[in-house]
Parts: structure tokens; C-alpha cells; sequence
């Protein structure tokens, strides 16, 4: 755990909150049973409002992560004392809750490291259930593994807390339906379940790196919780997959241009006219590593294909040093697999940089369905442009700025307007 | 299936007997494996252990008489209820009971069914 920098208790608890309360919600799920996960976070909660309570008057404890697990600890061994609850519980180590004998050792084993990854890591594949939508697979995810709110999960997706709760009430209530255990998969269904983790976690990744969200502090959350949930993944021999390093390598290369993506007023600057010495190179050597790990087994994933592009990218020098011919390649191959637009898009704007614009543009017009994409319209502008059709490029600029609400791009695409004249 | 109760007398580390807090952690740890490989087979169906201090009453005139009654190695420390085919059965299973190890006993009687 990182060390809290302020000694105001109101800042601690909310930085413990986000780093502890997805541990302990995993691990008090793994005791209760996945269908009583509210009464999880009740006791989360509960301990969180008694570490503001008591901080708040003495001194704030030594190891607060310890003072916090203590305090749930022991509002878990009230809360399965009571016989109501403790008829509910249907994990599958309720029988050891059941007994005097084994139920306070049982709870404080379960708060060992050891177990709360464990908890973290059947929590991810409960959530990640081929019975809930990604969509919502996303959400539950933030609250339930990142510690987020409902609040602050409405205000990553740019939506209010009403839909994120009633979203969270359909999942929960689904859960219990559909009884879905808080368990491992079996050896055979272990490469797919993990697959969707690692989608969703792609997903979450995307959200807080692509997201047109004004605050960057939010965005640089949701990529920092995909990355920890990654890694978890990553260090368990369950699950750590050739994908999953893939994945992990992907997101090293991306994190390591975070901070050159925005100039100082938050705006875009473009891959091309980034500082790459600004790029973050501990990132990048951490990606390279990753990239040598997933190179193992025979299975190529779209996750390898896509971070051996991220890889060509962050380890060129110079934009003009990129080696477009291989990145071409690359989503030759990926497109040869999917029809996401996106890529086909994507590939097309490579093309540029290896058969020239002409052939680009063609490329683009013969697109269909991404007429009403920002990224679409400012690709192919950026093509019209380099060919000094002003006209063209103008048009397509002006499409573009009524297909997005995000301040940078709005400010981006100006700046391109302007060009035109 | 029949239901047993196991009533432990005795036991050096039993439930509040232990004294050194390592030994009392290995105890409990070979007490949790134990009722983990019961409870995993369906023979588990409760138990708890008891502290060594009570009241007794007795008699018409209920007299109350605080505890403890006798010395600590002839007192019942817990229980458990456990099902299993017959006594004989049930005793096989009690052979792999920690407390054996640590000085004590297990005193096995069979659940009465009452008849209407």
C-alpha cells in the first residue's frame, strides 16, 4: 500500500477508502456469500465511518490499513454472531463461521495477504460472470474491487448517480438469481473466464484513458485501478496468462505517454508532437518485459496484436523512425479477425504513413457507418489536409466538432479549422 | 444417519486452556483442519466450545451454585454433533480429534430419539 502523504484524517480515510475497501468487500463477500454482498459493504462502510469517527479525535494509528482490517474484523464477527445472519451466510466456508471453534481464527485468516488476493481474484471472475453484461460487469467492478462510489462511478461515466444505481441494484439482484458463486472456473473454463476479465479490465482501462472526462484525476484512477487489477492477475499462476502480460504490456506503453498527451491548458497534442523524452521510459522498459512474457504458448490474442503496435510505437525514437510497414502488418492481421470499424479505421490511417494520403482517403471514404465519428471525421480531414483540399477537410472538421463534448478535442479541432483558411 | 455428540473433557490447549499463545495458534490451526475435513464430508452439523466458568441449579428450591463443579481435566471444554452410520462409526471419526494430543478426551453418546 502507498503511504498516505496528508495527516488529515478526512484525506487518509478517502485515500484508504479507495485502496482498502474493494480488499475488504472482496474478502467479507468471500465469507458471506456473493448474494449477500450489501451486508459487505455494510461492514466496510460501517469500519470506514468508525476510522473517521475515532481518527478523527486521536491520533491517526500507526498502520492504518491494520487498523482498518482489525475494525472490520471484528464487526464481521459480531454481524455472523447474529443468528439471522448467520443463517443467510452461504459461502463455502460458512460452516466455519458457524462454530465458536473457527469462527474468529477463519475471519483473521481471511484478512492474511495471501487471502485477500485470493478474495480480490474470485471477486474479479464473479464479476466478470458470462451471465452480466460488460457494461455492467464495469460498474460492479468499481465499486465493488476499486472501492468507488456510487457517486463517483456516475461521474466517471458522465451520467448521474440515479442510472449507476439502479444498474448496480439490476447486477446485485441478478447475482442472487442466477446464484453466481464467488469461486475459481474449473482448469477448462480458466483460459476463457480469464479472457473476459482481462476485456473488461481492457474496457476500464480505455474509459480512463480515452475518456472525453474533464478530470484527469478521475481518468488516471480508473487506469490505475485496471493496471492493479491486472497485475493481480498477472502474479497468480491461475491466471497468469500469455494475454495477461500482454494486456499489462499494452497498458504500460499507453500510461507512459499520459502525461505528454496534454499540454499545460489540457490540451491534445497529437502522437506526432509529443516530447517523446517526456514519455515515461520505466514504463516502457516495464512494457517490454511484459511483452517478452506474454510471448509464450502458441495462442496469438488481439491483446498481443495490439500491444506489439503500442510496443513499435513507444520504443521508436522519432515519430519518423516509427516502423509503419510492421504496425501495418499488425492490423492486417487484427482486421483479418474482426470487423470493429475501428479498426479498420485505425489501419487506414497507418496506410497513410506508408502508401501515402490518396490512398488513405479512399480507404476512408469506402467506410461505411462511421460517418457520425469525431475520430472519423478529423482522420480524414487530417488526409483532405495533407493534400491542401482545404474545402473538403473544412467540412469534415466541422461534422467532427458537433460529435463531441469534450473541451480538448473541441479546442483541437478548432485549431485544425483555423488551418484551413 | 444417526447424530452423535463428541463432549471433549480435558485438552491442555482446549478452547481457554492454552497458555503459550504459539502452541494455542498451532492447536487451533490443527482444530480448524480437523473440523474443515468434517464439515467438507457432511459429518459437521455444529458445535461450540464452552468457557470453564457456569452456575448450577438444582433441586426444588433451584439452589444456584457457581461454577466451576470439578477440576478442569474432568470438565466438558466443548461439543460437537456430528452425523455418522453408527457409535462404531462414530467413533473411527473421533480417532482423528486433536485434543487427543494435547491431553484429553472424547466422550461419544448418541442423540436419543424421542418416540411419540
Amino acid at each position: 500500500m502507498s503511504q498516505p502523504e496528508s495527516k488529515d484524517p478526512g484525506k487518509i480515510v478517502d485515500h484508504l477508502f479507495r485502496h482498502e475497501a474493494g480488499k475488504m468487500v472482496a474478502v467479507l463477500t468471500r465469507m458471506f456469500g456473493f448474494s449477500n454482498i450489501e451486508q459487505a459493504e455494510d461492514v466496510v462502510q460501517d469500519t470506514i465511518l468508525s476510522a473517521l469517527h475515532v481518527w478523527k479525535f486521536g491520533k491517526i494509528p500507526e498502520n492504518p490499513s491494520a487498523w482498518l482490517y482489525q475494525t472490520a474484523k471484528n464487526k464481521a464477527i459480531d454481524m455472523l454472531r447474529r443468528q439471522q445472519v448467520k443463517h443467510k451466510i452461504d459461502s463455502e466456508i460458512a460452516y466455519l463461521l458457524k462454530s465458536e471453534y473457527t469462527l474468529a481464527p477463519t475471519v483473521s485468516e481471511m484478512f492474511t495477504e495471501n487471502e485477500i488476493q485470493d478474495s480480490q481474484l474470485r471477486m474479479m471472475f464473479a464479476c466478470c460472470h458470462p451471465s452480466i453484461s460488460p457494461e455492467l460487469q464495469i460498474s460492479l467492478i468499481l465499486k465493488t474491487l476499486c472501492g468507488l462510489s456510487v457517486k463517483e462511478i456516475a461521474n466517471a461515466f458522465l451520467t448521474n448517480e440515479e442510472t449507476i444505481g439502479k444498474r448496480l441494484y439490476r447486477t446485485k439482484e441478478k447475482i442472487r438469481n442466477e446464484k453466481i458463486p464467488l469461486e475459481y472456473p474449473g482448469a477448462e473454463a480458466m483460459p476463457s473466464r480469464t479472457a473476459s476479465i482481462l476485456k473488461t479490465l481492457y474496457l476500464l482501462f480505455n474509459e480512463g484513458y480515452n475518456s472525453s472526462h474533464q478530470e484527469r484525476l478521475i481518468r488516471e484512477d480508473l487506469c490505475e485501478e485496471a493496471m492493479r487489477l491486472a497485475l493481480l492477475l498477472a502474479e497468480n499462476e491461475k491466471t497468469s496468462l500469455p494475454e495477461t502480460h500482454a494486456l499489462l504490456a499494452l497498458m504500460c506503453y499507453h500510461t507512459s505517454r499520459f502525461n505528454s498527451r496534454l499540454d499545460d491548458k489540457g490540451m491534445i497534442i497529437l502522437l506526432k508532437d509529443q516530447d517523446r523524452s517526456q514519455w515515461n521510459k520505466f514504463l516502457i522498459t516495464k512494457g517490454n518485459e511484459y511483452m517478452e512474457r506474454s510471448a509464450s504458448g502458441t495462442n496469438v490474442s488481439d491483446l498481443h496484436l495490439e500491444a506489439a503496435i503500442a510496443s513499435i510505437h513507444a520504443n521508436a525514437m522519432h515519430y519518423e523512425q516509427t516502423d509503419w510497414k510492421s504496425i501495418l502488418r499488425l492490423y492486417d492481421v487484427l482486421l483479418s479477425r474482426t470487423d470493429n470499424p475501428m479498426v479498420s479505421l485505425n489501419r487506414a490511417v497507418v496506410c497513410a504513413e506508408v502508401q501515402g494520403f490518396e490512398t488513405a482517403i479512399s480507404l476512408l471514404e469506402e467506410m461505411k457507418g462511421l460517418t457520425e465519428n469525431c475520430y472519423y471525421n478529423t482522420s480524414l480531414a487530417e488526409m483532405y489536409l495533407n493534400i491542401g483540399n482545404k474545402t473538403e477537410a473544412k467540412k469534415l472538421l466541422g461534422k467532427a466538432l458537433s460529435l463531441t463534448s469534450s473541451n480538448a478535442e473541441i479546442e483541437l479541432i478548432r485549431k485544425k479549422i483555423n488551418l484551413c483558411r | 444417519m444417526e447424530k452423535f455428540i463428541y463432549l471433549f473433557r480435558g485438552g491442555d490447549n482446549h478452547a481457554h486452556n492454552a497458555k503459550d499463545s504459539k502452541v494455542a495458534e498451532a492447536n487451533m490451526k490443527a482444530w480448524m483442519d480437523w473440523m474443515g475435513s468434517l464439515a467438507q464430508k457432511g459429518i459437521l452439523a455444529g458445535g461450540e466450545p464452552l468457557q470453564p466458568t457456569g452456575m448450577q441449579i438444582s433441586g426444588k428450591s433451584k439452589v444456584v451454585t457457581d461454577g466451576p463443579f470439578i477440576e478442569a481435566k474432568e470438565m466438558v471444554g466443548g461439543y460437537l454433533i456430528i452425523n455418522a452410520k453408527d457409535i462404531k462409526e462414530a467413533a473411527e471419526i473421533s480417532k482423528g480429534c486433536p485434543i487427543f494430543n494435547e491431553n484429553g478426551k472424547v466422550e461419544i453418546r448418541p442423540i436419543q430419539k424421542m418416540e411419540m
